[in-house]
């Protein structure tokens, strides 16, 4: 079964040296920061997270979105989603094993991180944090493996693992529960301190992660004739669409609570992100994030709406671009704006603005390049694996 | 305080729920609870009245006004703090590591600024350090117990255990943490980042944490924190450290008297560092 990976076209085999020679540079990269510090990135004093984290927590929702494809089939019996169920599990398996590549990276002393388990702390949401997201991997590629094994085998996968299959719905939930938690449980950081932290960010990954298994699966589908299926894609934009409206009514939700109550700590953060900051002691007007923010906010919208039309055009086009909008629009979301735009104001209300370094983004560019590696060689796994055993079916 | 209410309360309840009347019991849980339970309100959204119930509490409190007075004093004792525990200078705002330094009063107490404050207040410096919160989020956060509080009260750092995750960091909401994003004891251009070093103090290493630890290794040999011993040798009083659990130490009598505020109380971090504006 795992052959599978070493037969390829010459598009795959470029595809994989592309990201290897990423993957490369991203190596470089790290030893230089680990030789020098993380003052090797642009992070400070007062804006002590940077792009890994906010990688990192991003991510953790693409693991979790994956849920959104595991469900309807396992929960269901919804046999459409047949062709994507496993796409699903093993988009997750990428998504975490990032996330777990963005903690090292962000760590001041890796070489150190086993302390987390040598002197547990229960009362740390990191603590939690190790266990759900180890966890998740574990069940995640438990599950993937034995039930695509089962199918090269041509049998349906074993009952001892429907016990972890069930496990491991409640288990994506809790992976970005727990994220959330990492920031909302935190006093004197207001953005972060709200209650629908948690549903927002479930909101944004059922969005996102579904969003991106639904490009790359438009993607394989020309490169690798590999069809999800009229019916599967419909289900997908509807779980995709209204996941993402559900976002942006969490997203409304803050701007009214912080407007209309009025409290300045509840906007400034929001002033920040969407119009621009000034600093009182120095005067000086901090805008950097902006643009991207408003652009993620258009893109999502517009996103929405086109998401809805392709499915009435029957436009697949339109939906890949679609789905592109609105996966973009998340990352910025909550992949720039919701870690970085916490930093600000300071405790001290001063506004200290972010900008990372070329070594950070290569860092960046080399650990996405490592999940899409990842990916691209289970995936390869699963469409062989699929072909083969409906081949099968169809002589029998 | 807090402690034999809750004790009591439970105690009512659980006698109420068996449906055993609890006159005895209620009646000797009260009277052990009255005496410290006289004339202060419950710990509601933090404020001035919460104590640890046991031990001692090490605690501050700094006399702005005399700082006020005395310019220069206050960067004296950043300079004595800093030059004993090694605390490097780096000459930039991203690597900056601070124990101890001041800030105007609408930065050290955003909560408590307003619209046209007198011109005293406006053009204060005021020191800012580590709380020593009595419920400390930073310790909470910690993932491996590299951040904690000592027998005393004051909030530790372990400098071989940090792994330097920084969650301490977005934790504090007084942004009294510091992290070494490179290492201290290098140097640029031929000056060492450390000017000279103490070797009675050890220097960190390039990527973890450091703060204030309110001089825990002079306060446990029976003397005051040196930014304290420095302040007192420019001006008497200027800030006053003991036993906030002990109602006879200094720092409890000049609670009693002065009128003092902390920073940000209603975060419910109990902070042990009053200001007397």
């Amino acid at each position: 079964m795992v052959d599978k990976v070493l037969k390829g076209n010459g598009l795959y085999w470029g595809w994989l040296t592309l990201l290897l020679m990423v993957m490369g540079a991203g190596a470089v990269a790290y030893l230089v920061q680990f030789n020098y510090g993380l003052g090797a990135t642009g992070m400070s004093r007062d804006v002590t997270w940077g792009i890994y984290i906010s990688q990192f927590t991003f991510l953790v929702g693409v693991a979790a979105g994956g849920l959104m494809l595991v469900l309807p089939y396992y929960l269901h019996d919804y046999k459409s989603f047949g062709r994507i169920t496993l796409l699903g599990e093993f988009m997750a398996i990428a998504a975490v094993a990032m996330c777990l590549m963005f903690i090292i990276a962000d760590l001041g002393q890796p070489m150190r991180a086993m302390n987390v388990i040598l002197h547990p702390t229960p009362n740390s949401m990191l603590f939690y944090d190790m266990i759900v997201l180890n966890g998740y991997l574990f069940l995640n590629v438990l599950c993937g493996f034995v039930v695509l094994s089962s199918e090269y085998r041509g049998v349906k996968y074993p009952n001892w693992v429907k016990p972890f299959i069930y496990i491991s719905i409640p288990w994506a939930i809790s992976i970005h529960t727990v994220t959330a938690f990492l920031y909302c449980g935190l006093p004197g950081r207001h953005f972060w301190l709200t209650a629908v932290l948690a549903p927002r960010f479930l909101a944004s990954a059922f969005a996102a992660g579904p969003a991106l298994l639904m490009v790359i699966a438009l993607i394989m589908k020309r490169t690798a004739n590999f069809d999800v299926g009229e019916t599967a894609k419909n289900k997908l934009v509807t779980i995709i669409g209204y996941a993402a409206i559900i976002n942006f009514f969490l997203l409304g939700c803050e701007v009214f609570v912080g407007y209309y109550s009025n409290i300045p700590g509840h906007m400034h953060t929001l002033d920040y992100l969407f119009f621009g900051l000034v600093d009182h002691s120095t005067g000086v007007m901090h805008n950097n994030l902006v643009p991207f923010m408003r652009a993620s906010v258009a893109m999502g919208i517009l996103g929405i709406c086109m998401l809805f039309i392709s499915r009435r055009q029957k436009s697949d086009a339109m939906l890949a671009t679609s789905c592109i909008l609105i996966f973009v629009a998340f990352w910025i979301d909550k992949g720039l704006g919701l870690v970085l735009g916490g930093f600000v104001p300071t405790p001290m209300e001063h506004v200290v603005e972010y900008t990372p370094t070329v070594v950070e983004l290569t860092v960046t560019a080399g650990v996405w390049s490592t999940g899409f590696f990842i990916l691209t060689l289970l995936y390869k796994m699963v469409v062989a694996v699929k072909r083969d055993s409906e081949a099968t079916l169809k002589i029998s | 305080m807090d402690n034999t209410r809750r004790k009591f309360l439970k105690l009512a309840g659980l006698t109420a729920a068996a449906g055993v009347a609890a006159p005895v019991l209620g009646s000797k849980a009260l009277a052990s609870s009255a005496p410290a339970a006289h004339g202060e309100p419950a710990a509601h959204g933090g404020g001035h009245h919460e104590e640890a119930p046991t031990g001692v509490r090490h605690g501050l409190v700094i006399d702005t006004g005399k700082f006020h007075d005395n310019p220069g004093l206050a960067e004296k004792c950043q300079k004595v703090c800093h030059d004993y525990h090694n605390v490097p200078k780096f000459n930039n705002g991203k690597d900056e590591i601070k124990w101890i330094w001041t800030e105007k009063f609408a930065n050290v107490f955003p909560e408590h600024s307003h619209y046209k404050k007198d011109d005293r207040i406006s053009s204060m410096n005021i020191l800012a350090l580590c709380n020593h919160c009595d419920s400390p989020p930073c310790v909470r956060a910690c993932p491996t117990k590299a951040t904690f509080k000592n027998k005393e009260g004051a909030v530790m750092m372990d400098f071989h255990r940090c792994i330097g995750c920084r969650f301490c960091m977005a934790a504090c909401p007084y942004g009294a943490r510091s992290f070494n994003w490179r290492s201290p004891r290098g140097s640029e251009d031929g000056k060492p980042f450390i000017e000279k070093y103490n070797p009675l103090f050890p220097s960190r290493m390039r990527g973890v944490v450091e703060k204030c630890s309110l001089c825990a290794w002079r306060t446990k040999q029976g003397k005051e924190p040196l930014c304290v011993e420095e302040a007192n040798k420019g001006v008497e009083g200027a800030m006053v450290f003991g036993d906030l659990n002990d109602p006879n130490s200094d720092v409890s009598m000049t609670l009693r008297k002065r009128f003092t505020i902390q920073r940000k109380p209603s975060l419910g971090t109990k902070p042990s560092i009053f200001y007397i504006i």
